[in-house]
């Protein structure tokens, strides 16, 4: 494998990794800091016991979080300094902003949560949890606006061949951004509420103690999850329509859709080879007209496939690489427009088909444990924890197919905007030697994949732990001792 | 603008350099100095609240340098990737450490995480210290600001010299930190192991001064020696400011002495980056002035108030038993 490939492999497998932890932390926390709010407004024993027993996973999920999005940032002026060079007076900025106004606040505040229990008055502490809760939204909004501009440059003009900034608030108010944000964060929280669901479920069938701790935490996941999944068809379809203008091919590989229709149906599932983009030998079950609609909100448009496509982008963006001896194999070759079908055709529907296994889900939950019932077969809880994963992998999916759909590209030009401001992910990587990304790529994976091991085992055992393994032992004077 | 900026690189490493460098001090001294499993909580509850808050000062001059200085950024850290790598490797495996080293109560489970502390608070100590000499000192790259020669071009006698200085400002710092933050017989072992240790330890960071700067090592060497004095004379609270100081003016002398360059060139000086050409653009400086010159302050007050909350010193009857 050559320096292009490790370093696009190292930067998946971390950022797929990383967020794994991120969504959880940053719906927990707002749930958390729910919780106590209840507890702090009506002295209720049962939401202190939930804000420590969730506030306690949360901690353990919190800390991978932070360690693995460390290597997030600096991976960029590593494995891509091409790229940082090139994007740097407009991609630098909202990274800085992240760190000084969100990532300062979540880390400071976590802190003060953390050891505060006996040392802050209890108001003063639930603020605390409001800050680093709000905070981590916000980190999300930054990184976001790196990421969408990324997608589609905006708040720019073209200087000596690189975008220069003329407008932050052009790329804080990014549409991709608009769109993506409500989509992440309901995505976050559809993972914060199955959590809930899937092991307050897991106790209720237990019986263990603090019946009540349960049954509260399982409903209000459900009914988070039923608005977060809401949101989630609602802004992942704006968000869609919004694609549609803005990176048609990827969206056509989304489908498949190999030729222009009009009306153009959507594939449900294709039976065949999905990996050539003319589509020979595959079979699809389709919705007609749908896709129509979901691109432009018309069921008799028309929407442009990927063989028309393909010599639209080539006259716009050129037919071949230019000859330059760091592009190595692919110095003067001709571009590949289409991105890898199996994995944006794939990855679109395993998304929406995890999304919707458990959405589906919380609501079966909810059903089977209506008035103080709980179903006694061994399924019940089995089904309850597996669906934890379920939006995890609907999430993860969803990353991959945003990211893989706009290759080839690593900043994909914007139709409407300034001319000129793209860049292949061939031109974007450091002048490494691969035997270095490769070592850096078998260590992080190494060490990501320990960890993962040490953080599903505590948190296996903190959730089997119950209520009584996490509120504290008091010493003399009621110290900050119990943290470590 | 872009010498501002610069000197805003700088106040954010120095930030880094005095919090975190601490709390690598105690990581790198938990075997020695905490005696017990109770002592070894004694000294990372010292830190526990503040540590990660400590982190971000990183994670900001990072992004800082990417936004206000991306040449740079991308200079440095594509030609130091290895060291890098192991630099993040250590920090990963330390914060990771800290929040899991309580969560089981088990000799074993303890032990492995308390080994993890201290190798990772010593690689990353040293990490920082060379990083930060390798751009004093600089690179071999070329017109572009790419790395020519081998990806080991990082380590030289000077950067590993860097290296020691910072892991042993770090030692130093830490144990001073630690005689502040805890009373009874681990405060007085603190104190005295900064005081022994120091003369040795300091050296490096010496050497580096005056290999850098020559007779501008000389204020560096006046607050330590400031700093240790005021130890001496049982005055942690004293000393430790002392050696904020002398931070602060390690810092001072480092970046003056690389100004106006931020990464020289060792092939040839005509490649050497420097403030002007590695710098965004004014209106992109200008907006990340407004964002500092907000935020800055604000993360002041409330990371001050973190450390005014848990201001008391803690003992081992903090602890509970198990």
């Amino acid at each position: 494998m050559d320096v292009l490939e490790l370093a696009r492999w190292q930067f998946g497998i971390t950022t797929v990794y990383h967020f794994l932890m991120v969504p959880l932390t940053i719906g927990l926390s707002l749930l958390v800091a729910a919780m106590q709010t209840a507890w702090v407004r009506t002295g209720n024993e049962r939401y202190y016991k939930m804000t420590k027993f969730w506030g306690k996973l949360l901690l353990i999920n919190f800390a991978m979080g932070v360690v693995t999005g460390i290597v997030q940032e600096f991976q960029f002026g590593m494995a891509w300094s091409a790229y940082s060079r090139f994007v740097g007076d407009v991609f630098g900025a909202p990274l800085a902003m992240e760190g000084l106004v969100a990532f300062f606040v979540e880390s400071t505040f976590l802190g003060l949560w953390i050891f505060g229990w006996d040392k802050l008055p209890k108001k003063v502490h639930l603020a605390c949890a409001w800050a680093f809760s709000l905070a981590t939204m916000a980190s999300a909004y930054f990184i976001l606006a790196a990421n969408s501009w990324m997608q589609h440059p905006v708040g720019i003009v073209l200087e000596d061949g690189r975008p220069r900034l003329t407008s932050i608030w052009a790329v804080l108010t990014n549409n991709t951004t608009l769109a993506a944000f409500p989509h992440t964060i309901a995505g976050a929280f559809a993972v914060a509420a199955t959590f809930l669901v899937g092991i307050g479920a897991w106790h209720l069938w237990k019986k263990s103690d603090e019946e009540g701790v349960w049954r509260s935490s399982l409903k209000l996941g459900t009914w988070v999850g039923v608005v977060a999944f809401a949101v989630l068809a609602i802004s992942g379809d704006v968000q869609g329509k919004l694609m549609f203008q803005q990176q048609p091919m990827k969206m056509a590989a989304a489908e498949a859709l190999c030729h222009t229709e009009e009306p153009a149906a959507f594939s449900i599932f294709a039976i065949g080879d999905v990996r050539r983009p003319d589509c020979e030998n595959v079979k699809s079950i389709t919705v007609p007209a749908l896709l129509s609609f979901l691109a432009n909100n018309d069921f008799t448009s028309e929407v442009k496939g990927i063989q028309d496509l393909v010599p639209m982008y080539q006259e716009k963006y050129g037919t071949n690489y230019p000859v330059d001896e760091r592009l190595g194999e692919l110095s003067g070759k001709p571009i590949d427009y289409v991105p890898a079908l199996p994995v944006t055709y794939w990855g679109f529907r395993l998304m929406i088909g995890f999304g919707a296994i458990s959405a589906g889900l919380g609501l079966v939950m909810l059903w089977l444990t209506r008035g103080g019932r709980v179903p006694r077969g061994k399924w019940f809880p089995i089904t309850a924890l597996a669906g934890i994963a379920t939006p995890f992998l609907a999430n993860s999916f969803g990353w991959i197919f945003t990211e893989m759909g706009r290759q080839p590209f690593v900043v994909v030009p914007n139709p409407s905007g300034v001319d000129g401001v793209w860049m292949f992910t061939a031109q974007a990587v450091s002048n490494s030697a691969p035997g270095e990304i490769l070592t850096s790529l078998i260590a992080l994976t190494l060490t990501y994949g320990a960890l993962a091991c040490v953080e599903v085992y505590l948190i296996r055992k903190y959730v089997r732990g119950g209520v009584a393994g996490v509120i504290p032992a008091k010493t003399d004077d009621g110290a900050l001792a119990f943290a470590y | 603008m872009e010498t501002l900026w610069f000197c805003v690189i700088a106040l954010l490493w120095l930030g880094y350099l005095f919090l975190e460098g601490f709390d690598f001090g105690v990581g790198m001294l938990l075997p020695f100095l905490g005696r017990d499993n109770t002592e070894r909580r004694v000294m990372i509850n010292t830190i526990g609240p503040v540590w990660d808050g400590n982190e971000v000062w990183l994670l900001v001059a990072g992004g800082a340098t990417f936004a206000a200085f991306p040449g740079w950024y991308a200079a440095l850290f594509s030609a130091a990737y290895l060291p890098l790598t192991l630099f993040l490797l250590a920090l990963i495996g330390r914060g990771v450490a800290f929040e899991y080293r309580g969560k089981v109560d088990s000799e074993r489970w303890r032990k492995v995480w308390d080994t993890v502390i201290f190798v990772g608070s010593w690689v990353a100590a040293l990490g920082v210290g060379l990083v930060i000499a390798t751009t004093v000192i600089g690179l071999p790259i070329d017109a572009n600001g790419d790395r020519v020669g081998s990806p080991f071009a990082a380590i030289t006698l000077q950067s590993l010299l860097g290296a020691l200085a910072i892991a042993g400002y770090a030692l130093v710092h830490g144990a001073i930190f630690v005689s502040l933050k805890t009373e009874g017989e681990i405060r007085e072992r603190a104190r005295r192991m900064a005081l022994t240790m120091a003369p040795v330890a300091l050296l490096p960071l010496v050497a580096l001064l005056l290999y850098v700067a020559g007779f501008w090592a000389l204020p560096v060497v006046l607050f330590a020696g400031l700093a240790l004095w005021r130890l001496w004379a049982g005055r942690e609270g004293q000393a430790f400011a002392f050696m904020g100081l002398a931070v602060a003016a390690t810092v001072t002398v480092l970046f003056a002495s690389l100004y106006p360059n931020v990464l020289p060139s060792t092939l040839d000086p005509a490649y050497s980056l420097t403030v002007a050409g590695a710098a965004s653009s004014p209106y992109t400086l200008t907006v990340m002035t407004w964002v500092a010159a907000f935020g800055t302050p604000a993360v002041l007050i409330y990371q001050g108030w973190t450390y005014w909350v848990f201001r008391k010193r803690i003992g081992v009857r903090h602890i509970p038993v198990h």
